[in-house]
């Protein structure tokens, strides 16, 4: 059963479209990556979903059509954003970030998730009283990860957790995403430029060229696909 | 030595009530990006509201604070009918309309109560009392209480509660606050409901010092910018500190240097505008914006 459904969706900044006729699913529990290259439109695929731009078509989420909907009410329907850049509060604390994440949920949930999400990532729970504007590139996607898992989303929408990683840093990020899902059967919708670590999590992918999906495939096969591997995989 | 010490704590009182107003003008900046150069001139109708509640019968303290309730819904409404429209407009348009609207409010306020000069009582007894080598009237104290108890209640909605805590947010991240469910227009209106409350504090502390006119709030507005960029425009604490030190620095100039006396204490402010803009533009406790490429 497809948890997140896109029907001939198109979005754009102003008068530029960038999106063309969008048809997408993804399933509950599972991991889709997004391959495409710079300019492609994967930023503006997620930010049409989370209802940050513009966009036209049908968005559904669990059945029902989302497209109508602020970008503050998507959140309340449970899809969680890790936007490109990571996006911190970076005048706040860690922990205030971390608060702040759970501005929609009880303080009682809030305080059950943080131990929860922090189990995961034990480097934020040192940093707690930091700014998270001093924090490392891997530590703040961390934060930005966590701020999102403390809405308890259904779908994860992750926006180039890779950039400007070290390749150690995103592999051990990629494994806690694999393992949150493990755990939590939380569905993820993943966009990368770096497509080899995102693929070995994911489980179905989908390639992303000029604003419309050229390829859909298992991960498996995508890993495997001669071109998929020769222009974004970076095997020749 | 007393006469220093008595200047230093009018300075204080003086600098406590630059302070609010001071904060005023940071709460707009740092949630908008704007400076509400109309800050004072509202603050000027606030002290008028009161001087008319009670003209109505009401006793003074209820009226303070039905004035300062209705300052904070007009601020929130100058947002909603004014800021946020503008939002995607020229920095100089929102300015220009800011500055009309702080000639608009001068005149209207002329309009409804007349140019002549009101009395308007102050909150607090009259009177002196000693405290160790100071000799200090009870308006002075009361002034200085007022303002530090204010600044406290901030303190607890900012550190202590969610809906600080997510004006915070929405103030330095709006994108970011969207994508964690709050409502960055609410907040912002919420915000520039307090500066118009904590402007109409500072209105209703410095009319019966300066009497009830149009023009009230002109000197003050100057030390409240002089404060504020002092301490920083995007900074709460700044504002705090650089009012204190505007008030205090302003009353001894005015005191030790006696050319310039009462009528030039003016030019201290400005002074003080220039050679922070000068030597250290952000300000004692602003942040120099560094923008990430």
């Amino acid at each position: 059963m497809s948890l997140l459904g896109l029907r001939r969706m198109r979005a754009g900044y102003d008068a530029r479209s960038v999106l063309h006729d969008i048809d997408l699913d993804v399933e509950a529990g599972q991991i889709q990556v997004v391959l495409g290259a710079n300019g492609a439109g994967k930023t503006t695929l997620l930010r049409a979903i989370s209802g940050t731009i513009a966009r036209q078509g049908e968005i559904l989420f669990d059945g029902r059509r989302i497209d109508q909907l602020s970008a503050r009410k998507i959140v309340a329907a449970g899809i969680g954003h890790v936007p490109q850049g990571r996006g911190t509060f970076a005048d706040l604390t860690v922990d205030e970030n971390i608060r702040l994440g759970a501005y929609l949920r009880t303080a009682t949930e809030a305080r059950q998730d943080r131990e929860r999400w922090l189990s995961f990532f034990p480097r934020l729970r040192e940093r707690l009283p930091q700014q998270a504007g001093s924090l490392s590139g891997g530590e703040q996607q961390m934060l930005a990860i966590t701020r999102a898992l403390m809405l308890r989303p259904r779908l994860l929408l992750l926006d180039e957790p890779s950039l400007g990683l070290a390749p150690i840093i995103t592999q051990g990020l990629f494994r806690t995403l694999a393992a949150i899902r493990e755990e939590t059967g939380m569905t993820m919708l993943i966009v990368e430029q770096s497509a080899n670590l995102a693929l070995e999590v994911a489980d179905s992918g989908v390639v992303l060229e000029s604003g419309q999906i050229v390829l859909r495939d298992s991960a498996r096969n995508l890993a495997g696909n001669d071109e998929v591997r020769r222009i974004y995989l970076g095997y020749e | 030595m007393t006469l220093f010490a008595s200047q230093i704590v009018d300075g204080l009182a003086d600098g406590a009530i630059y302070a609010s107003l001071a904060l005023a003008l940071v709460f707009s900046y740092r949630s908008t990006g704007i400076v509400n150069f109309a800050q004072g001139e509202m603050a000027m109708l606030s002290a008028y509201l009161v001087w008319q509640l009670m003209a109505w019968g009401l006793p003074l303290i209820p009226a303070a604070l039905v004035s300062i309730a209705v300052s904070f819904v007009a601020g929130a409404l100058l947002y909603a009918s004014i800021v946020r429209p503008l939002s995607h407009a020229s920095l100089l348009t929102v300015v220009s309309v800011l500055i009309g609207l702080y000639l608009a409010l001068n005149s209207l306020a002329g309009f409804i109560w007349t140019y002549t000069i009101k009395p308007l009582p102050s909150l607090f007894p009259k009177g002196h009392f000693r405290l160790g080598w100071f000799n200090i009237s009870a308006e002075t104290a009361g002034i200085i209480i007022v303002v530090a108890v204010v600044l406290l209640l901030l303190y607890l909605l900012f550190e202590t509660t969610k809906i600080g805590l997510a004006m915070r947010g929405a103030a330095s991240t709006p994108d970011s606050a969207v994508l964690v469910g709050v409502s960055v227009p609410l907040m912002l209106l919420i915000g520039w409901g307090i500066a118009a409350a904590l402007g109409a504090l500072s209105g209703i502390l410095v009319a019966p010092r300066v009497f009830l006119n149009p023009t009230m709030m002109f000197g003050v507005i100057i030390y409240a910018f002089a404060a504020a960029t002092l301490g920083g425009f995007d900074s709460i604490v700044g504002a705090v500190v650089g009012g204190l030190l505007v008030g205090v620095v302003e009353n001894l100039v005015g005191t030790y240097i006696p050319w310039i006396g009462p009528d030039l204490k003016i030019i201290v402010a400005l002074v003080l505008i220039f050679g922070t803009l000068l030597i250290k533009p952000d300000g004692l406790f602003g942040r120099s914006k560094v923008v990430r490429l």
